[in-house]
């Protein structure tokens, strides 16, 4: 029997007092697609950046074909022959494909170019090799990064959560390349928290949690519940209740909503619609990079419109496209940004007062000056409500875990007791078991009347919350969908834009 | 000799202290690193240049020494920002200030004295055009700071160190992940950025106006790192800068000679009033300063 492509044994790392990853060990075969499957936290990242040489083990070894394999940087790791395509992308923006390309692959130019073509067609990873790389979609940035790690001629190809930027359609075209890869000879490590594609593409998994090794399965023997009893270590949460309620009045609308920014990396938008009332959950579905955060921040009120196009932005009815964020905020609006840290909270300051942020409007202050039983009392109020696992109010913001810093987060503003609610990504980076309690809380308020906005990259989080669905597209909004009713291809169809869905179908 | 023939004449010598701190800083603010020290830096390389002029030791000697006097200083300006960490902006400040004071220091005792400078070569056949002639006969390091900017374009443009230099300026960590030495790059950037300010000290201190004053550079260095913002990271406009500032320098002075009644003061700030009229009204298009811009400039980076 040969010795396998890469073996670990008993690898450990700790930052500080938190164990990242403890005594793990695991085997990836030759043409394999091997899964690394772990909840946010679990220490997959931890491990990928082990074995592509950005950390080094503080305990255990690696073997590489038999052989120990220490590595020192990602270029020792790039020169055994082991490649990785970040899940943040590690390109350049202001350079062309082909310049971020030479920077890691030598070669004439010309060489690279007609390389680069080759290997697109192979694999099916078509890209303009001048291009831009601001001027790409995210889908073709995935693309970039892959073809400059194959032009390097790996065995072994890490892909950190590659599915979590891509509409459905997509996710297709790349596990065809991916399978492709495989026969021609390379092993895949395929890293994610989705079970179902696990499943479907990857012949070995390895599961995380809590920086331990809980199972090394086939995952084509276990059906989804096993897989994600042994990723979060109990049953999947149950499903949420949905009770249909008669929606109320308009509590958001936009209405032509355009604006061409100075920005040349910003996306402008154009003539977006939409309607929200009272006791609905609707969703903005879409690749992130197509508007979402200028949409945003047309609602939150961080960028505002001239007086004169006022209209476009509607709250309880009134016109407040001019307004500021503190002013929508007065008339019944709460905003969860997207990040967490700087946005949602400031990670220096203790949670007490984080509340101070947005809440003070209710009675926090007396004259002027903090009221500091009154703000301590409505921190340990969320604290208690929202389940936020903190020493105490007194913790510093940026020492809680993602989620239990977003469960505080949206926790104050639930507080507020707003009739308007936006969030954008509830639970990126959040646990399972946050990202349940954060939807529970949302539904149960949508079944009290409050009407919610959610943006998100995840679709079957948009599916289980939210009545109606819109796909944010190169700026422009589609028409409102009912989420009870359609299908996630259709969905990702307006993800892609008609053509390009098009030419995935027939590829 | 008309005012046009005149300014045409002296443009090029004028710009060079300009171009060649400026040139320096581009290349360190491309690797992302944000030198403001260039001022003391030209001023240690001029007092360095001028004292081994003074002594004989002829010109090569002192743009040799000039160079890496001012080469030392910014070694220092890396260490604090690089190896430590520190905000960039304060390290710079601080070390600009360093240089002037240390340059005070070393040129106190020869304070007003003067010395010989550099003959002007002249480009056979060119020289004798009419009205543009004076432009072909100017002194060597004219003549090799043309060359410098043609090659630092070029280097830019074509080269494969150039392309570094720019990953490593947009995104450290990625560069860092694709396996490039982020801090020995950015540490030669910021080295050649301390040659190349101790060279301009030294042309304005031993060339240009060959003789020691205390104070003698006048905010030139700070001008050069105008230049490079202004010039949008782009050698050619930082080029066309520096000949703007040496050309408005000039016809200020032939304004006075030809009887214009301007307080001198006024006559002296023009120059840098047009010029950063100039390349700010140039520079505020957003759309080629997020193309051109260096997005990790002054940020630390550990890897």
């Amino acid at each position: 029997m040969t010795a396998p492509l890469l073996s670990l044994r008993n690898l450990t790392k700790s930052y500080g007092p938190v164990r990242a990853n403890r005594g793990i060990s695991l085997e990836v075969g030759e043409r394999s697609i091997h899964a690394i499957l772990g909840e946010n936290g679990a220490g997959k990242s931890t491990l990928m950046k082990l074995i592509y040489g950005v950390e080094t083990p503080d305990e255990g070894e690696m073997l590489w074909k038999g052989a120990p394999l220490r590595l020192s940087s990602p270029a020792s790791a790039r020169k055994r022959g082991i490649g990785m395509v970040f899940q943040h992308f590690s390109l350049f923006e202001t350079l062309t494909v082909i310049e971020n390309i030479a920077l890691v692959v030598p070669g004439q130019r010309r060489a690279l170019l007609s390389r680069i073509r080759a290997l697109g067609e192979e694999f099916g990873l078509e890209v303009d090799p001048l291009a831009h790389v601001h001027a790409l979609s995210v889908g073709e940035r995935q693309r970039v990064e892959i073809i400059r790690c194959l032009m390097t001629d790996p065995k072994l190809l890490i892909l950190d959560e590659p599915t979590s930027v891509l509409p459905p359609q997509a996710v297709e075209k790349l596990f065809d390349t991916l399978r492709r890869l495989r026969d021609g000879g390379v092993s895949i490590l395929f890293i994610s928290h989705k079970l179902e594609e696990i499943r479907a593409i990857c012949d070995r998994a390895t599961i995380l949690r809590s920086g331990e090794v809980t199972g090394h399965v086939d995952p084509r023997d276990h059906d989804a519940h096993d897989l994600a009893r042994m990723m979060i270590g109990r049953d999947m949460p149950e499903p949420l209740p949905v009770t249909a309620a008669p929606a109320g009045e308009k509590r958001l609308e936009l209405i032509g909503l355009e604006d061409t920014p100075d920005d040349p990396f910003a996306v402008a938008l154009s003539s977006v619609n939409l309607t929200l009332r009272a006791g609905e959950i609707l969703g903005i579905a879409g690749v992130s990079g197509n508007g979402q955060a200028e949409l945003a921040a047309f609602i939150s009120g961080e960028s505002r419109l001239p007086a004169a196009r006022r209209e476009q932005v509607q709250m309880m009815g009134q016109p407040v496209g001019h307004l500021g964020p503190a002013e929508r905020r007065r008339l019944g609006f709460a905003f969860v940004p997207e990040d967490r840290l700087g946005r949602g909270a400031v990670p220096e300051l203790s949670l007490t007062r984080n509340s101070l942020l947005t809440a003070h409007p209710l009675g926090l202050q007396r004259h002027g000056l903090i009221d500091r039983a009154r703000a301590a009392a409505f921190t340990a109020d969320c604290i208690r409500d929202f389940d936020v696992r903190t020493p105490s109010a007194e913790a510093e913001a940026g020492a809680l875990s993602g989620g239990n810093l977003q469960k505080f987060i949206v926790g104050r503003e639930i507080m507020l007791k707003p009739k308007l609610l936006f969030v954008a990504q509830p639970t990126w980076g959040v646990d399972i078991g946050a990202a349940t309690d954060i939807r529970r809380k949302l539904m149960a308020l949508r079944n009290e009347g409050m009407a919610i906005l959610v943006i998100s990259e995840e679709l079957e989080e948009l599916f289980d919350l939210c009545d109606q669905i819109q796909v944010l597209r190169k700026g422009t909004l589609s028409a409102p969908l009912n989420a009870r009713d359609t299908k996630p291809e259709e969905i990702g169809r307006y993800m892609m834009g008609a053509e390009a869905a098009r030419e995935a179908l027939s590829a | 000799m008309n005012a046009i023939e005149f300014i045409l004449a002296g443009m090029l010598a004028a710009a060079t202290p300009f171009l060649l701190a400026a040139l320096g800083e581009l290349v360190a603010e491309r690797a992302g690193v944000l030198n403001l020290g260039v001022e003391g830096l030209m001023a240690l390389g001029a007092a360095l240049a001028f004292i081994v002029v003074y002594h004989g030791g002829g010109h090569l000697l002192a743009f040799v020494v000039g160079g890496l006097g001012a080469a030392l200083l910014a070694l220092i300006f890396a260490f604090v920002t690089l190896g430590l960490q520190a905000n960039q902006v304060a390290a710079g400040l601080a070390i600009g200030i360093f240089g002037q004071g240390l340059s005070a220091l070393f040129g106190k005792t020869y304070e007003s004295l003067t010395v010989k400078g550099l003959p002007k070569l002249a480009l056979p056949g060119l020289a004798d055009l009419p009205v543009v002639g004076g432009l072909f006969v100017q002194d060597i390091v004219v003549w090799l700071s043309l060359l410098a900017t043609l090659l630092i374009w070029a280097g830019f443009a074509f080269s494969k160190a150039g392309l570094v230099l720019r990953a490593v300026g947009e995104n450290p960590k990625a560069a860092h992940s694709i396996g490039y030495p982020v801090m020995l790059i950015r540490l030669a950037a910021v080295l050649f950025g301390g040659v190349m300010a101790g060279f301009a000290g030294a042309y304005a201190s031993t060339v240009y106006t060959p003789l020691w004053a205390d104070g003698m550079i006048a905010g030139r260095g700070w001008i050069a790192i105008a230049l490079v913002v202004f010039g949008t990271w782009l050698t050619g406009r930082i080029f066309l800068g520096a000949c703007l500032f040496g050309a408005v320098s000039l016809a200020g002075l032939a304004a006075q000679a030809g009887g214009v009644e301007l307080p001198s003061q006024l006559l002296a700030s023009l120059p840098y009033l047009v010029t950063i009229l100039v390349l700010g009204i140039i520079s505020s298009n957003r759309r080629l300063l997020k193309l051109n811009g260096v997005a990790s400039l002054g940020e630390p980076y550990k890897p």
